[in-house]
């Protein structure tokens, strides 16, 4: 975006005025309605918690807010790359349903600190967040106006004495001053038009970004959920490995113990049975050891440790039933649990891929960026993937959380499905 | 013909060493680590080298990048590389110089002496031993293809043991059958394969493996 503003010529520069002024336009207009009808009726419907009627509507007006701000949240990044953070509460897993239900979120949402900060917000919004992005859009209409005056308008109002800003247009000459002022608003606009809408988003952020403290709780709780999946999952990790020791190698290795057993008993009665059972328990070690690298795997994959990251999943993917496609850009190696983290997490994506999204095609992308191991994993099914409670994503995401990892998914209906990943790490 | 030896395990690489000598091989040098292998090989210039995939100092894939650095010093050079698991990306790493007298085996093959070193053979000879296990993988990620499709079940069989190097002969003796008969079979697969026959074991390796790369 930078540079692309410093290469511009002046013609860029007029668009992005006309650009800022048309959506500051559209703010303006839409901006006070939405806010307005929003924040009466979410006033409105807290009021009547008392009534027991706001206890229904309240959850369903609280969230219309919510995909409002969200909405303002997305053009501020769109539009003027402000980046507005957002901190809902998350609903607890566990919320029930009917009418306990609804109370229990109705009193969750109006606990949450940022739903007074959206309806502080909302007030600010329809007020000076009006007048933030009216008059970017004020100051290209206004030189427009100017311009058409000048351009002939003046024959119809020259009788009226209308005022042009300070110039009363009375005739051509006075008509030609207020389409030289209409120029000089216009390269205002173009000047600081732009300028102007990012003060709008600049000013939303301060009201609706949580502040410090809100920052720091939300940050608090991340990680203190973070750190109960972290240990859940490493919990049960290992009882999964115990079990498969249990139930696997160990019962092999006893069994193989019993047969030599048999074998010392039967070596001079009965040798032919003896070498039976002798190849038997050479199978029973076999088996063993195959269990016992199967477990390995499970654990942290040979090519992993040997090669990293990128050959590992280019490995995983010859394994895998599927069309696929590999590239790698990382110029080093990031630190084992990340690795390890970002390699389950792949695995795991792949096999959902192959069991659910009816693809025949996989591509897969490894990158580092930005000081984060990005992946990319597109297939070409029939998409409809979501990251909803006790799907495989949530679970990928959990995986990567501990690392304050994030995952976005896009899966449209029809199809292709692709989940990004980043995981903030350094690369040695 | 005279062997060199790379496992960092003592117990295991005087095993394989007795195991060796037992059938007439020469040990020229038995080593324990990557620089040391790598000196052997330069050195000695054995006939075949049994490589073990993971060695020391780095404890990564160490003995396959000194195998692989020694094969492009000279070309050809017989390596049969052991692993604890094999990786399909290994294989295609030593068979990608198309040279021949590749080997890579699990560990456990050596379970099985008359064929561990029958394998060895085939490597020092300039054949390829490859695992099953990489076989079998290879075959089945590819069975949903339409030309393998086109297989009978035993051509599918005949294939996996020929990909895994095995002579006609070698064939016929594990499936107990006439070696006319896995000729005949073989002349089937590369004509549904679309390969030109030829009578050289590890090319025809070659060609197979080259096909299952195919469209990667």
């Amino acid at each position: 975006m930078g540079i692309e503003r410093r290469q511009s010529g002046l013609g860029t520069a007029l668009r992005e005025a006309v650009l800022a002024g048309v959506r500051g336009l559209g703010l303006a207009v839409l901006v006070p309605v939405g806010s307005i009808t929003l924040f009466v009726c979410a006033v409105l419907s807290i009021a009547f918690i008392l009534l027991g009627v706001g206890v229904f509507t309240t959850p369903y007006v609280l969230t219309a807010v919510r995909a409002h701000a969200d909405r303002r949240r997305l053009l501020a990044a769109d539009w003027a790359d402000v980046r507005i953070p957002s901190s809902y509460r998350p609903f607890p897993p566990d919320l029930r349903r009917g009418v306990t239900g609804r109370v229990e979120r109705c009193a969750l949402m109006v606990k949450d600190p940022a739903t007074w900060r959206d309806l502080r917000w909302l007030l600010a919004d329809m007020t000076a967040g009006w007048i933030t992005a009216f008059l970017p859009a004020a100051l290209t209409v206004y030189a427009v106006e100017g311009l058409v005056i000048a351009a002939g308008l003046w024959h119809v109002l020259a009788d009226t004495g209308y005022w042009y800003a300070f110039v009363p247009v009375g005739g051509q000459a006075s008509a030609l001053a207020a389409g030289a002022l209409g120029l000089v608003l216009l390269g205002l606009g173009a000047l600081y038009g732009p300028a102007l809408l990012r003060f709008h988003f600049t000013f939303t952020r301060s009201v609706l970004a949580p502040d410090r403290a809100g920052e720091m709780t939300r940050r608090i709780a991340a990680l203190t959920e973070s750190r109960h999946a972290a240990v859940d999952t490493s919990a049960s990790e290992l009882r999964r490995i115990e079990r498969d020791l249990h139930d696997g190698a160990q019962a092999r290795l006893v069994a193989m113990g019993m047969d030599l057993g048999t074998v010392e008993a039967l070596i001079e009665r009965d040798p032919a049975k003896a070498k039976a059972m002798l190849a038997q328990a050479r199978r029973s070690s076999a088996d063993a050891l195959t269990e016992l690298r199967d477990l390995v795997r499970g654990i942290h994959p040979p090519v992993l440790a040997e090669r990293g990251l990128g050959d590992a999943v280019k490995a995983l993917a010859l394994r895998f039933p599927l069309e696929s496609e590999v590239t790698v850009d990382l110029p080093g190696r990031a630190e084992a649990p990340v690795e390890s983290a970002a390699y389950f997490a792949v695995s795991e994506l792949l096999a959902n891929t192959a069991k659910h999204s009816g693809a025949d095609r996989v591509w897969v992308d490894l990158a580092h960026r930005g000081g984060a191991l990005r992946i990319n994993v597109t297939d070409n099914g029939s998409g409809g993937a979501a990251a909803s409670a006790g799907s495989g994503l949530s679970g990928v995401e959990r995986r990567i959380g501990t690392f304050d990892g994030v995952l976005a998914v896009s899966s449209p209906v029809g199809g292709p499905t692709m989940v990004t990943m980043e995981i903030p790490c350094e690369l040695s | 013909m005279r062997v060199v030896l790379a496992e960092d395990l003592f117990l295991l690489r005087d095993g394989l060493v007795r195991m060796l000598e037992a059938y007439d091989f020469e040990i020229a040098a038995a080593v324990e680590s990557g620089p040391e292998l790598t000196r052997a090989l330069a050195e000695l210039r054995p006939d075949v080298a049994v490589v073990d995939v993971r060695l020391p100092p780095s404890h990564t894939d160490e003995g396959l990048q000194c195998a692989l650095a020694a094969r492009r010093a000279r070309p050809g050079l017989p390596v049969l590389v052991l692993s604890q698991h094999v990786e399909q990306l290994y294989a295609r790493e030593l068979l990608a110089d198309g040279d021949g007298g590749v080997g890579y085996l699990l560990k456990d093959r050596v379970f099985e002496a008359e064929q561990f070193i029958d394998a060895v053979r085939r490597v020092a000879g300039g054949g390829t031993a490859m695992d099953p296990q990489v076989i079998s993988q290879l075959l089945s990620r590819r069975a949903a293809d339409k030309p393998l499709g086109g297989l009978t079940p035993r051509e599918a069989e005949v294939l996996e043991l020929m990909a895994q190097g095995r002579s006609n002969t070698a064939i016929a003796g594990a499936l107990v059958v006439t070696e006319r008969a896995i000729a005949k079979h073989t002349s089937n697969i590369f004509a549904k394969l679309g390969l030109p026959v030829s009578d050289d074991d590890n090319r025809r390796v070659l060609a197979v493996l080259a096909y299952l790369d195919h469209g990667r």
